[in-house]
Order: C-alpha cells, then structure tokens, then sequence
C-alpha cells in the first residue's frame, strides 16, 4: 500500500488556503466573511463527526447500527429534496414522496451492487454498503429532485392545456403525459452527463478515492463503471417513481388537477 | 350532429362564497350566467365540469358526479374555458382520430368557417379567433350532451359570431342543454330560455366559507 496518513498539521496547513476565499471576500466587499466562517467550520465538524460515526460503526457486529444510519442518510436526502422544490405542495405526502422513493431505490441498488456484484462476506459490511448508498442516494436526490420540480413548475405553466385535455374526457395520466415526459427527461440528464463527461472531464470521485488509497488505477476503474451502471439504473428507476408519485399528488381521485396543493412560488 | 337529450339538475352547489345555487336546465335549454368579473361565473362552470372541488350535488339524467367516473362525467358535461390549451404543435393531434369520422369533423369545420388546412398548422400560428373555434370545434366533436361555454365569441368578429350562434341553436333543437357565461347581454338574451344572476363576492353572504 503506498497510502499516506495525513496528522492534524497536515490539516491546518490546508486550511490556509481557506484564507484565499477571505481575501476574495474582502476585497470584493462580498460580506461572505461569516458565512464563510460558519460554513468551513460546519464542513469540518460534520466529515469528524461521519468519520468517527463510520469508524464506530465499522466495529459493530450488528447490521442495526447500519441500518440506523442508512435510514437517517435517507430521511436527510428526502428532507433535501423536498427543500430543492421550487413550488412545494402542502403537507407531509411530499416528504413521504422524496424519503420512500429513495428507500426503495437505495434499497434495491445497494442490495443488487453489493451483496449481488461485489459480495463481500458477509454482504452487509457497513464499509461497502453505506459508501454505495450514499453514492446511490446522492445522484437519485438530484434527479428525483429535478423531476418533481420541473412537474410541479410545468404543470403550473401549462394548467389551460392540461385542464383541456381532462375537459374533453382524458383521464389524468393522459392529460399530464407531456408534463411527465419533460419531467423525466429533465431528471434524467445529469446523470447521462455525467457518464460523457466521466474520465475526461472530471475524475469520478470514488475512483479517485480508491486511487489515492493506493489501488491499482485499473481496478478502480472497474469499480467506477460498476458503480455507474448502478447509479444510472436507480436514478431512472427513482425518477420514473417520483414521477408518477407527483402526479397523483398534484391531482386527485376525480382527476383533478389540484394546484391548490401547492404553496405559492417560492422566491428563488 | 346528434346529441343525446340531457337534463342538468344542480342542488345547492357551494362555490366560493356565494351563497347556495340550485337550478335546472332541461334538454334543449340554454342558461345564460350572468355576473361581474370575480362574481364566481367561471368557478361555477369548472365546478359543474367537476375541474374543481365542490359540496352539493350535480345531476345529468339523474346520474350524480360523483357516482360517474370522472372522464365519464366530463364527457357528459363539456366545459370549453374562456382561454382554451392547446398540448400539440398542431390542432388536428388535438381531436380523437377513432371517434370521429373524418366527414362529422369536415362539416363541423365547415359550419365554423374554419378551412381544413388550419388543422395542419402550427396552433402558436393562429389567431385567437381561429384558435377559439378550434376549442369548440373539439369540445363537440364527440356531441356532448351538456355545454358549458365560458365566453365562447370574444374573440369573434359579428359573422363568426352568428355562425357559433347557429351552431348552438342547432345543438339546443336536438336536445343539447347549454350553459353560456357571457358578457354580451344581447347574446345571452338571443340564446337564453332562462338566467342565472351571480351576486358578486362582497354582496354575498359575509363569512360564508370559502373553498381551498
């Protein structure tokens, strides 16, 4: 292994560097100087905090301790999708929406990577599960996150031309089939995105990781295209869910759509 | 051009805040809904069309709403907004390819005025008057029993104006009832056997509930 341990000096060393965003903030008299504070000190805090967390973790024989974790990793990437929404419906479905639709995509990818690709013995080690879900949750967030908002944004834009097609007798997938196709595919592009732009544009980060580690650059490889096949799959899956999930939130039993549902728009 | 006999029977519909509304428009009727802007005349139409929620109860031949599924109801009850969608480039995607013969759909063209090529171009395209008659033209492709037209001629010049009439009068003597929201007294008083007066809000009852 040529892996090298970083000390706490090593750390205040680059954390001078922070000392150039001062600079800039000063001199351009952006007022970020305490945001900037706060925000380099919660950053620290909280990676000390999930390192100390995983490392406890790690040393657990029971899978509840990862469990807990997973569920809190997923109520938080819920919670955040929900916030990224620019037109927020009414009460809590919407976190039911977000949350759900990710613990059932990460379930179902982490499983399917970890105990059926990799298989590690035992499968559920925190080491392989946790990181995999968090790459899952992390791309699927975003997607969900960018399907629901442009639904619920477009549905808002194009009420004469959807109450139209219910006026003449269609039903409310039908009447929204546009809008959830746009949604989609708007959910979707980060992801083909980032599978061009991985390899020549950016370095994808677990390879990086696992490089710097000191694994062969070729196994690692083999490690990104895994995870990226897998990222891919459960975004799509998540967006197609959460797709479907908005609709019948914006509409109702009587296919109604209900924009009343939503609060007014928030300033962004 | 044949539309089943149908009678509208609505018992105390609650919209916003006016108070109560219960009326009936039999087959071959025409109700003119009168009021000023905000009176609640296009919250009604929706709410009869089932597009919004409402308490109390609507009849068509004695099927209530919410008995009937909901594409079902508003197949029976056609509502054609004031400012009508359009979800495709063209109108022609916009009517039913199976349920209309191409000959039912050339002859409700041609009572509109509307030329045959108009179908094939893009909507953004047309004016509004064209647009207009186009929504109706949709709206009774497929012989709706109950209309309920918000402001069906504003964007009509007086010729087109009378055709839509002639249109209308036409569906009425085969046993169509129509709601018409209109602005244009004379209009209402040509077409209607009878009216509805919307109070405006604040005349209404103060404190009444109003829906979500």
């Amino acid at each position: 292994m040529t892996y090298v341990s970083l000390d706490v000096a090593h750390l205040a060393l680059a954390a001078t560097l922070i000392l150039i965003n001062g600079a800039v903030s000063w001199a351009f008299a952006l007022g970020l100087g305490r945001t900037l504070f706060i925000n380099a000190t919660r950053m620290t805090i909280q990676l000390a905090l999930i390192g100390f967390v995983l490392n406890w973790i790690f040393e657990q024989t029971s899978p509840l301790w990862t469990v807990a974790l997973a569920l809190i990793m997923v109520l938080v990437a819920g919670y955040e999708i929900v916030s990224r929404l620019s037109r927020r419906p009414k009460g809590i479905e919407v976190y039911l929406l977000g949350s759900g639709t990710l613990l059932v995509v990460g379930t179902f990818a982490t499983v399917f990577t970890v105990a059926g690709l990799i298989g590690p013995d035992p499968w559920y080690q925190p080491r392989y599960v946790l990181p995999v879900l968090g790459m899952v949750l992390g791309n699927a967030m975003t997607g969900i996150a960018l399907t629901a908002s442009t639904l619920l944004e477009t549905a808002a834009r194009e009420r004469p031309a959807i109450e139209a097609r219910l006026s003449l007798g269609a039903d409310r997938f039908t009447a929204m089939a546009a809008t959830l196709r746009l949604a989609l595919k708007t959910g979707l592009m980060p992801i083909l995105n980032a599978m061009a732009a991985s390899g020549v544009v950016s370095l994808p980060g677990m390879m990086t990781g696992q490089i710097l580690a000191g694994l062969d650059p070729i196994e690692a490889t083999k490690y990104q295209i895994m995870i990226m096949f897998v990222i891919a799959g459960a975004t799509a899956l998540g967006v197609v869910i959460a797709g479907y999930a908005t609709v019948l939130l914006i509409t109702d039993a009587r296919h109604r759509l209900r924009l009343d549902r939503l609060h007014p728009p928030s300033k962004v | 051009m044949e539309c089943k006999a149908a009678v509208l029977r609505v018992d105390k519909l609650k919209i916003a805040n006016l108070p109560p509304l219960s009326f009936e428009v039999a087959d071959g009727e025409c109700m003119g809904i009168e009021g000023r802007s905000g009176s609640g005349k296009t919250r009604l139409a929706r709410a009869l069309a089932d597009l919004e929620p409402a308490h109390g109860h609507i009849f068509v031949n004695g099927a209530e709403r919410l008995e009937t599924p909901p594409t079902e109801w508003r197949r029976l009850v056609r509502y054609v907004s004031a400012e009508p969608g359009w979800w495709s480039d063209t109108a022609r995607e916009a009517f039913p390819v199976a349920a209309a013969s191409q000959k039912a759909l050339q002859r409700l063209l041609a009572s509109l005025d509307i030329a045959p090529g108009l179908l094939d171009r893009p909507v953004s395209l047309l004016s509004t008057g064209e647009r207009q008659r186009l929504a109706l033209a949709r709206a009774l492709i497929d012989d709706p029993p109950v209309l309920i037209l918000d402001e069906p001629t504003s964007a009509l010049d007086p010729r087109t104006t009378a055709l839509v009439e002639e249109l209308l009068r036409y569906r009425l003597l085969s046993g169509c009832s129509i709601l018409l929201i209109s602005h244009d007294r004379a209009q209402i008083d040509r077409l209607s056997d009878l009216r509805l007066q919307l109070a405006p809000l604040h005349e209404a009852e103060a404190g009444g509930a109003g829906a979500s």
